[in-house]
């Protein structure tokens, strides 16, 4: 993993280990507990009723879960294709536009799409599409003779591209802002520069020349959304295949059956879940081996890239990125039409009666709940960043990268399915005496933020030019100094976006809230998952434009505040 | 590693001390209740998918405040499991006492459950005072799921199986296993339920089999060797029913607030519910057309009660006593049953009640599209759980494993 990322060093120091201690702490307990909260299950141990006796049965219960073979394949193919098709589309539209005018035109209108919350951003794309949807209503009768809407499997279809087609849709925004973060620290004229001089096309000279070293930064960030793609419930729920369903919302349906004895084949299947991850991780190492190798091949044949298929690229890059763009926005807009509709059916193409009840209803309630759910998710995003930047720093000074081991448990709760790591977690929690309440509940977002915090912001730290360091201390700096007057400010806009991402993160959070707070915190996450369990499209509207908004805020301020502040510095911007 | 050991030291010197229990209420001693209750604060774990729930517990919650000083806080959960998972981890951490959940909205399996493993408090239901008003002859308000539920919860809402169809699409729906079959053969792909194990699409499963058993009285006992002889009439059925589903039976529903919204956009005609009141209370709030109905099937449906239940370990035992027998009041349950509020049937014995407050609940119009108690009939009980059980995980391997 990201030993390789280390950056080369000057002269280690022993820094104090202060942070690494105390962010493992945070970490590893939780993930320890949420760990053994999920081993100790699947061995017939740790059981609700209390029994506990060591037997390999919940492991032959879970062999004969119907479907589990193709559950598993569904979940292994969603989750690769889709990380795939998202990442390629990524690269496409940065290779081919980066420093055109459409480049910031498409870079404006996805950066705030990802404040989307994944289920409003699902629920929005099956309005789209469904056989019932918008699409189809703006086309009938007059086009498709259609009056009642067709039987035709458009959602949760069998083989799960509706699924692929969803995640693509949400982790593009993602990757798309990871890749760009990337950028300014790559010196990208110059290089593209070289390759246009030597007869490169746009986008193979990009892809030969700035995508090796923007991907080194960006990796992690792509292992984490294959990583969600894979074990992700939010979408798959909405989107995904129903028979069977992939493995994850199979483990949630055996984890909320009344029939508790089906708890222990759920949580075998948890840790089939890690295993399935790790074992698409290694598919992507390879597929990183085949990508190198091809790309090498290209180098030695000279091929330039300017035939056809090369420049097709380009257009492709542009047109699904802004298609992406479209298709989400038209999603959030049906959920603010639906949030304001009495009446609708197929096929108008407008609601046929409009009514404020829905926002009546919801009322002052949200401004309250908004006001704890960002506050929340802003203490945890701060606590988060202080904690990354330190271990980051550290690592820095003494120069020794994390070790294989501290990457896995940062991703371990990425990974495993949240439904059956909470438990051990709440015990932990519980033991530990912090019971309800707003605390247990930030400890438990901190889990789920601080890996985002850290893949966010790891890249750009560990490929930020030390000779500046060098530099500063020649001029007398001190090493805290530095990091304070050289590198923080340098790393501003990538800090930002960390923060941004991680109060997303924390806002989304809807398991680890009400479990960790014994139901007596309410976000407008935990208001909206309820409510949305009714299927009232006005009532997911509200919320999905509420959870919208409150998630868009921070990454208003990570864009604005760099530009504003370096408006007369060239070199800080972006792009 | 020494920080991990010291604060491992930590966790494990918190657990010792264990919390000693304060004497539970005693629910026969109703005044020292009421006592207790005042000035306590009930966390209530319920669904809140639906708003007019909601806006009914919010007004339950007023009501207790104003008469007993009692704070009503409603914990919004998307699915009931949740609250059960607090209570089980909450019990593995040996925390018997102030648990974060005071009371449950629980029904069949999840009581079973919970009550199987030592996790609810009581007895306490036959105590409370407006208990008397309880149809406990008439009605299936003792026995959850064929379990007796003792005195372990305590019923709120009656259920019943009815089927939500738009009269305007489907004049005349189909009222019997093989009507329905007929009916969805003749028009493909207008028809579907949850898919098990969801508890309404399990609920539609069971039903059929009544349906279809040769002799459904063999239900109320476990399921045994018996089973295959028994469901095979269902499987025969569903085997011809399943393709001319929607989607031809390769994707359903997961819950059953779906069905609704697949009527309302016209893909489907007819939806199972287990509300009488629902499709009326879905009219008044925009969800159905108004020319959306009910009907019961001609050889009668499936009803049971919904509960509340007190968790072991729950902080306000008294105040979540308190909350239960003023949802038995017929102040609480003509509201519930109004239309436009919840729809939901009554628990409650007419004859029991004051003069004022029957002619109350004889006033009440139900709604466009909701039947009278004539109209529904005597509901047929639940079959064991074990049949549940087997049905839907039969049922998960014959066609919701994609072979």
């Amino acid at each position: 993993m990201p030993e390789t990322d280390h950056p080369r060093m000057g002269r280690p120091t022993k820094g104090p280990a202060f942070f690494p201690t105390l962010t493992l702490l945070f970490l590893l307990g939780p993930v320890l507990a949420g760990l053994l909260g999920t081993l100790l299950p699947s061995f017939g141990l740790l059981r609700p009723s209390g029994a506990a006796a060591f037997s390999l049965e919940p492991w032959t219960a879970l062999a004969e879960w119907p479907g589990l073979a193709r559950s598993l394949w569904l979940s292994l193919k969603t989750g690769v294709i889709a990380t795939l098709i998202a990442f390629v589309l990524a690269v496409l539209l940065v290779a081919g536009w980066q420093g055109t005018r459409w480049f910031k035109v498409a870079h404006g209108l996805l950066s705030p799409l990802l404040s989307l919350p994944h289920t409003a951003a699902a629920l929005g794309l099956a309005f789209l599409i469904a056989p019932s949807g918008w699409v189809a209503r703006l086309m009938s009768p007059w086009a498709t003779g259609w009056n009642r809407p067709p039987d035709i499997l458009v959602l949760n279809d069998p083989g799960g591209w509706s699924l692929i087609f969803g995640l693509v849709l949400k982790e593009l925004p993602f990757l798309l802002l990871m890749l760009i973060a990337t950028l300014p620290q790559l010196q990208v004229r110059d290089r593209t520069n070289v390759a246009t001089a030597l007869g490169y096309g746009a986008v193979l000279g990009w892809c030969l020349t700035v995508l090796p070293g923007a991907y080194r930064q960006t990796r992690l960030p792509v292992y984490a959304v294959l990583a969600y793609a894979i074990s992700n419930v939010d979408m798959a729920l909405i989107l995904g295949p129903t028979a069977p369903p992939v493995l994850s919302i199979q483990i949630l349906n055996a984890m909320n059956d009344p029939d508790l004895g089906l708890r222990a084949p759920a949580a075998a299947a948890a840790l089939l879940q890690l295993v399935l991850v790790l074992v698409a991780l290694i598919i992507w190492k390879a597929g990183e081996v085949a990508g190198a190798t091809c790309v090498q091949a290209l180098l030695w044949r000279g091929a330039r890239g300017n035939s056809l298929a090369f420049r097709a690229l380009k257009p492709i890059g542009l047109s699904t990125v802004t298609a992406t763009a479209v298709l989400l926005f038209s999603g959030l807009l049906a959920h603010f039409l639906w949030s304001v509709t009495g009446r609708w059916r197929f096929p108008d193409v407008l609601p046929q009666s409009f009514k404020t009840r829905t926002w009546d209803r919801a009322g002052e309630d949200l401004l309250f709940t908004g006001f704890t759910t960002v506050s929340l998710a802003f203490l945890v995003a701060v606590v988060a960043l202080a904690l990354v930047i330190g271990c980051l720093e550290t690592e820095h000074r003494r120069g020794r990268a994390m070790g294989t081991g501290g990457v896995l448990i940062l991703y371990i709760p990425l990974i495993l399915p949240q439904i059956s790591f909470l438990p051990g977690l709440q015990i932990l929690l519980l033991l530990a005496g912090v019971n309800h309440g707003i605390w247990p509940v930030a400890v438990a977002h901190l889990v789920f933020v601080l890996p985002y915090v850290f893949l966010t912001l790891a890249g750009p730290f560990r490929a930020w030019d030390r000779r500046l360091a060098t530099v500063a201390s020649a001029l007398g700096h001190s090493q805290q100094s530095i990091l304070w007057r050289v590198k923080l400010p340098m790393m501003l806009a990538p800090i930002l976006i960390a923060i941004a991402i991680g109060m997303a993160v924390s806002v989304g959070q809807y398991l680890p809230t009400l479990l960790a707070s014994g139901g007596r915190v309410e976000t407008l996450t935990t208001e909206a998952i309820a409510l949305a369990s009714g299927g009232n499209r006005r009532e997911i509207g509200v919320w999905a434009i509420t959870l919208t908004f409150a998630a868009w805020i921070p990454f208003l301020f990570a864009y604005a505040l760099p530009a504003l502040m370096f408006r007369n510095r060239k070199g800080m911007t972006n792009g | 590693m020494r920080l991990t050991a010291i604060l491992a030291a930590g966790v494990f010197a918190t657990a010792a001390l264990a919390e000693t229990p304060s004497p539970a209420p005693n629910p026969d001693n109703w005044d020292a209740v009421l006592q207790d209750a005042n000035g306590e604060t009930v966390y209530w774990n319920a669904w809140g998918g639906s708003p007019q729930t909601n806006d009914f517990i919010a007004w339950v919650g007023q009501r207790v405040k104003d008469e007993h000083g009692v704070t009503l806080k409603h914990v919004k959960l998307s699915d009931t499991a949740d609250a059960v998972s607090r209570v089980i981890a909450e019990k593995s951490a040996g925390k018997t006492n102030g648990g974060a959940v005071d009371m449950i909205w629980i029904n069949g399996a999840n009581f079973a459950a919970m009550k199987d493993a030592d996790l609810l408090f009581g007895p306490f239901a036959e105590a409370l005072p407006n208990w008397k008003f309880v149809d406990a002859d008439g009605k299936t308000v003792t026995t959850d799921f064929t379990v007796p539920t003792e005195g372990y919860e305590s019923p709120w809402a009656m259920a019943q199986v009815v089927f939500i169809y738009d009269s305007e699409t489907l004049p005349n729906p189909p009222k019997s296993a093989a009507a329905l079959l007929d009916w969805a053969q003749a028009n493909p792909g207008r028809f579907t339920f949850p898919q098990p194990p969801d508890f309404l699409g399990g609920t539609f499963l069971k039903q059929m089999l009544i349906e279809l058993a040769d002799d459904p009285s063999v239900l109320q006992s476990p399921a045994g060797a018996n089973y295959a002889d028994v469901t095979a009439p269902l499987w025969q059925w569903l085997d011809a029913l399943t393709p001319s589903l929607w989607r031809q039976g390769r994707a359903f529903p997961q819950t059953g607030p779906r069905q609704l919204q697949l009527i309302d956009d016209g893909e489907i005609d007819l939806a199972i519910s287990f509300s009488p009141g629902e499709a009326s209370a879905a009219i008044a709030n925009d969800l159905l057309p108004d020319t959306a109905r009910t009907f019961v099937l001609d050889g009668g449906t499936l009803g049971n009660a919904s509960f509340v239940a007190i968790p072991f370990n729950a902080s306000a035992k008294a105040g979540a006593m308190v909350v239960a027998d003023f949802l038995l009041s017929p102040e609480a349950q003509l509201r519930a049953q109004t239309p436009d509020i919840l729809g939901y049937g009554t628990v409650l014995n007419m004859d029991a009640l004051a003069a004022s407050d029957r002619d109350a609940f004889a006033a009440l119009d139900l709604g466009p599209a909701t039947l009278s108690p004539a109209e529904l009939g005597q509901a047929l009980p639940e079959p064991h759980a074990s049949w549940m059980t087997k049905i839907e995980q039969d049922w998960s391997t014959r066609y919701g494993a994609g072979n």
